[in-house]
């Protein structure tokens, strides 16, 4: 009885050690193959790069004949806001939901299966890795995108901190619902068509589009009770806007409650679904 | 002669062969829908903060949408499907295939491979074309709706050359499809007037990437606004690219050794 007692927070202990190894592990992993292919990853992120300028030069336009400013939005300010977005848009990217549909119809779930834990782990760790690279190839782009643009940036230290973990909370918060998402392929083979339409509502609710404020009101009302802002408005907004310090804070809390909610969502999806699965190839 | 021959067989084939998966017609609408309301609202966002755009209204915004959409469907229903497939087959070898019959290569390996359901973007394109031009108020006469439709087959022959250019490079690097993911992005420069765009930018998607002489132009033409140094420039520009073309493309073939035999 006494034994037990003993053993178990150990046992608890160990089993955070090797937890946290095996993200180290996965990370450390995603970091060397994504830098041998630092080309593919260059030419994809400035692929990436047109969709912003567009935006930026479009409402830059704009602030430009109403003598400077869009709804108080200043040029500089919309350089800013482009530029830290690409930054923000490639935390986005993390193991989205089609890939669940691969996953399955190609067998390698059973892989994962095997497993001792949830298929989550790697997908978190592996992209999280990548995103160290991708961190890396951004700032050339970020600099070149500046001296383009000349954008207005003037962050305390504080935002800058918050900043810092905030893409991280976005990161998270995308990849808990793309994957509980996700798990709609084990119902259905055409979850594309649900896919799309998640996809365009996060393009206009969370501020890829056009920074929130330009919105109308009932748009800012309905998104401030979703997710998506709090993956990509919010981030931007805590370098390139004007927070106040309780702000900052209760930003994070909504980034940490959602990607609670995700978690939660994802792991009630996947207790249902993988009773479904039966395994297919492999 | 025989080239149109042999491409109106591979027409034939290709949609016959399409026309087999018909749920790919339902999805490709809903893709098509889904992205014609995204671009509604954010032109109907644009002009919720302004009257005009590089004095460009509302209207003849809406029709250089339609005339990008329409391009953008002409494109990913025959050149983008032949061009992807031409830097898969210089990669594995299979280009062998086209090569050993006895048609003129280039004919062959811009004509194998149709989309036909991406058709719908082309009659979304039109749709759209059409609304914005009823809600223009100055009158498209016979000249500009020739000047239209000539600056629409030139600008989509650029594309098409613009594509094989950017294939053929695949006799040197392997990954050309990295750069192929790009023309994507940088169609979309299309959707905005020209002219609100930096020097370098502005340059870049009209000889570069020849976006503004397909989607610019034929805009330019039906909201009158065009000169007709324009589209002389356009029609030279044409020529002396796909003579570029012709020659790199074959220039490049004299590399291509075959991989599996």
């Amino acid at each position: 009885m006494s034994v037990g007692a003993e053993a178990a927070p150990r046992r608890e202990a160990g089993r955070l050690r090797s937890m946290a190894d095996l993200y180290l592990t996965t990370m450390r992993l995603a970091v060397q193959q994504q830098f041998q292919y630092r080309t593919a990853n260059y030419f994809w992120m400035l692929g990436m790069v047109a969709e912003p300028v567009i935006y930026l030069v479009v409402w830059t336009t704009i602030a430009d004949q109403q003598g400077g400013s869009v709804n108080g939005l200043t040029a500089g300010y919309f350089a800013a806001y482009y530029i830290v977005w690409t930054l923000v848009r490639n935390m986005n990217i993390v193991f989205g939901a089609p890939f669940w549909e691969e996953r399955i119809r190609e067998g390698e779930l059973n892989k994962d299966l095997l497993r001792p834990v949830l298929p989550l782990h790697y997908d978190i760790a592996f992209f999280a890795g990548w995103k160290v690279v991708v961190i890396v190839l951004w700032i050339p782009i970020a600099i070149g995108l500046s001296l383009v643009f000349d954008p207005t940036l003037d962050p305390r230290p504080a935002e800058i901190a918050v900043f810092a973990v905030a893409i991280w909370g976005a990161y998270l918060i995308r990849t808990m619902f793309q994957e509980a998402l996700g798990m709609l392929c084990f119902w259905t083979t055409r979850g594309a068509a649900i896919f799309d339409l998640w996809m365009t509502t996060e393009l206009l609710l969370s501020g890829r589009l056009v920074p929130l404020p330009l919105m109308p009101d009932w748009v800012q009302d309905v998104s401030r009770f979703l997710p998506f802002q709090w993956a990509f408005f919010f981030p931007i907004e805590t370098l390139v806007g004007d927070l106040s310090d309780e702000e900052l804070l209760r930003g994070l809390g909504a980034q940490l409650l959602w990607t609670l909610i995700g978690l939660a969502i994802f792991r009630v999806a996947w207790k249902h679904a993988i009773k479904r699965y039966s395994a297919v190839g492999g | 002669m025989n080239a149109i021959r042999v491409s109106w067989l591979f027409f034939k084939v290709g949609v016959l062969n399409e026309l087999q998966y018909r749920v790919n017609f339902v999805v490709q609408l809903f893709q098509s829908a889904i992205a014609l309301v995204v671009g509604l609202l954010v032109l109907a966002l644009v002009y919720s903060h302004t009257d005009e755009l590089n004095g460009w209204s509302q209207s003849e915004l809406l029709c250089l949408l339609g005339i990008q959409i329409l391009m953008g469907g002409a494109i990913k229903v025959s050149v983008q499907p032949n061009m992807m497939r031409l830097i898969d087959e210089v990669r594995d070898g299979k280009l062998d295939h086209a090569l050993t019959k006895p048609e003129d290569a280039q004919v062959l390996v811009s004509v194998r491979e149709v989309r036909i359901w991406q058709v719908v973007d082309f009659v979304t394109g039109l749709a759209v074309l059409g609304v914005g031009l009823s809600r223009i108020t100055t009158d498209v006469g016979a000249l500009d709706a020739l000047a239209f439709g000539a600056a629409l087959v030139l600008g989509a022959a650029m594309i098409y050359c613009f594509w094989l250019a950017i294939a053929t490079g695949a006799f040197w690097v392997v990954n050309m499809w990295h750069v192929a993911d790009l023309f994507d992005g940088v169609f979309q420069t299309g959707r905005w007037p020209i002219g609100i765009y930096p020097g370098w930018l502005r340059y870049s998607v009209t000889f570069l990437v020849p976006v503004a002489f397909a989607v610019t132009v034929p805009a330019q033409a039906v909201t009158s606004r065009l000169q007709w140094q324009t589209l002389v420039l356009a029609t030279l520009f044409a020529v002396a690219l796909f003579a570029f073309t012709r020659w790199f493309w074959r220039f490049g073939l004299r590399r291509y050794s075959g991989a599996s035999a």
